[in-house]
């Protein structure tokens, strides 16, 4: 068959439709896996009580505390840090040296893999500054992990505000920050929190940053300075030392359900807040 | 100084500005008065500076950071270039339009009241007159006010313009300029945003750079026509219309370039 305009068309249509439905049911089939082994074992027991018997009975309601504890300090340290480089790169410098190193480093540390980050939370934050295996040490070493992320995502959504809506708030009398604050966050806003979930999503998900400077204790935590396992964390030492693979896939599944809920949480909100008026 | 005294006359006075963007000049020793209370349009063909010129009047063009101003503008006989100058003040004073209509993201209600609750007026009361009497001065408020909660992204084009010019006047300023303000808009919209123009400038001064020669023959008292950033002809408009003392200003008006 020769390559005609009208061959190669189809051609490209089914490569790129295929593309999308292979990724899509790849996607579905996964979920459904995992929803399937995983939700016999959710039930009210299963999300109120604590672990017991490393695991073997009882619930896992301490780890879900634990993450989201890990997750808040994370998302509460990373964000404004990340947010706010972005906005120095995009708004507060000129393009030279300076934000081509930010950059560049920035992009270095989005591509390090987790356990390095692990490795530097537990010697910085849990021996040198003597914060234990911690909420807190976890919490920060998952926020440096993500900075990259918040950053990178951030600086793309302010970039694609349109410049025409600083230079009216310039010529209303605006002030830089009058400028950021009243219309060019509120734009980029949607772009930001989507680093943000990501963020979130990373946060949950990871196991050996967390393992490292967090912990693996069963016990409820009680505050920032107390050990903690997340539920990633409980999910790895059910299926890795064989203690119960339906609690594993149970955790996986109350997992998944977590971030969904999270999205669907944030999509939300910004939408009530960019509909303002839109 | 002997400027002193062609300048009490004058709302703004310029003074031999030259603008160069990373040292291209875009404008070079422009001389002109803005008179009070008139319309002056300032014309030329594409790229003769008078995008230029209207920013430098509120310095609006520093945000390019590559630009070099040389020269003096002088509003009420005040430099607005000297460094005891806040910027944020010259340009609540000297309002701005620009070519494409620009609502930001937000209500109509809000794009308007965003410059007076930058300048610290909180109060719905104080924002609701602000508002209501800024768009009945641009002829819009007959129009919007049953949908003033609703996005101005979903006005007409000429209403979007006429917002912008609504916007302008919150501010309560004494300079209006208008950059091709016209330019994207129909000729019904174009008519409607000129009739508020011309009632504008009773209160106002305003500086317009025409989207063509024949609104300026329209709405302006006295014109200025640029050419390669070099000011080469002023005056009343009629004058400089059926007597032009340039040969490129006759050439231009009557079409043979640009």
């Amino acid at each position: 068959m020769k390559l005609t305009p009208r061959n190669s068309e189809k051609l490209a249509r089914t490569v790129v439709w295929s593309a999308a439905f292979g990724v899509i049911g790849l996607l579905f089939f996964i979920m459904a896996y995992i929803l399937i082994k995983g939700t016999p074992s959710l039930n009210w027991q299963f999300l109120t009580q604590n672990p017991s018997d490393m695991g073997r009975s009882g619930g896992i309601f301490s780890t879900i505390i634990g993450t989201l504890m890990v997750t808040a300090v994370a998302i509460v340290v990373a964000t404004p840090l990340g947010v706010g480089t972005a906005f120095y790169l995009t708004e507060y410098t000129r393009e030279g040296p300076v934000t081509r190193i930010i950059r560049f480093s920035a992009e270095s540390l989005a591509g390090i893999p987790s356990i390095v980050y692990g490795l530097f939370g537990f010697i910085f934050f849990v021996m040198y500054l003597g914060l234990g295996w911690s909420v807190l040490s976890g919490g920060l070493t998952l926020a440096v992990m993500i900075l990259p992320t918040i950053i990178r995502t951030s600086e793309e959504a302010i970039l694609t505000v349109p410049r025409m809506y600083r230079e009216v708030s310039f010529s209303l009398g605006g002030t830089r920050w009058q400028t950021i604050s009243g219309v060019v966050f509120r734009t980029a806003l949607p772009g930001i929190s989507t680093g943000v979930i990501l963020g979130i999503g990373r946060s949950v998900a990871e196991t050996a940053a967390v393992i490292l400077t967090a912990g693996s204790s069963l016990r409820m935590p009680t505050s920032l300075f107390s050990p903690a396992r997340t539920m990633a964390v409980h999910f790895y030492i059910l299926a890795r030392e064989g203690i119960s693979m339906e609690r594993a896939y149970g955790t996986a599944a109350l997992m998944i359900i977590l971030i969904l809920l999270i999205n669907i949480g944030a999509n939300v909100l910004v939408n009530k807040f960019v509909a303002r008026g839109r | 100084m002997t400027v002193e005294q062609a300048e009490h006359a004058a709302k703004m006075s310029v003074r031999n500005l030259s603008v160069y963007y990373s040292a291209k000049p875009a404008l070079s020793g422009v001389t002109l008065d803005v008179r009070q209370n008139e319309v002056l349009a300032v014309f030329g063909p594409a790229n003769s500076g008078t995008t230029t010129f209207l920013r430098s009047l509120n310095r609006l063009c520093e945000i390019d950071h590559s630009v070099r101003i040389e020269g003096e503008v002088f509003l009420d006989g005040a430099s607005i270039y000297s460094p005891e100058v806040a910027v944020t003040e010259i340009r609540r004073k000297i309002g701005m339009v620009f070519e494409v209509p620009t609502p930001l993201p937000m209500s109509i209600f809000d794009n308007i009241a965003y410059g007076p609750r930058m300048n610290g007026i909180k109060s719905k009361a104080a924002l609701d007159r602000a508002v209501e009497e800024a768009l009945r001065m641009a002829a819009l408020w007959d129009e919007v006010k049953d949908r003033l909660a609703g996005p101005a992204a979903r006005l007409s084009g000429g209403q979007q313009q006429r917002l912008c010019i609504a916007r302008v006047l919150a501010m309560k300023p004494e300079v209006i300029l208008l950059d091709r303000s016209c330019s994207g808009l129909d000729p019904v919209s174009t008519a409607k945003v000129e009739e508020s123009l011309r009632q504008l400038a009773k209160e106002f001064t305003i500086v317009i750079a025409p989207h063509n020669v024949q609104q300026a023959g329209r709405i302006a008292d006295r014109v200025a026509f640029l050419l390669t950033g070099k000011l080469i002809e002023q005056g009343v408009t009629a004058q400089v219309f059926t007597n032009p003392s340039d040969k490129r200003t006759s050439d231009y008006i009557e079409g043979r370039f640009g």
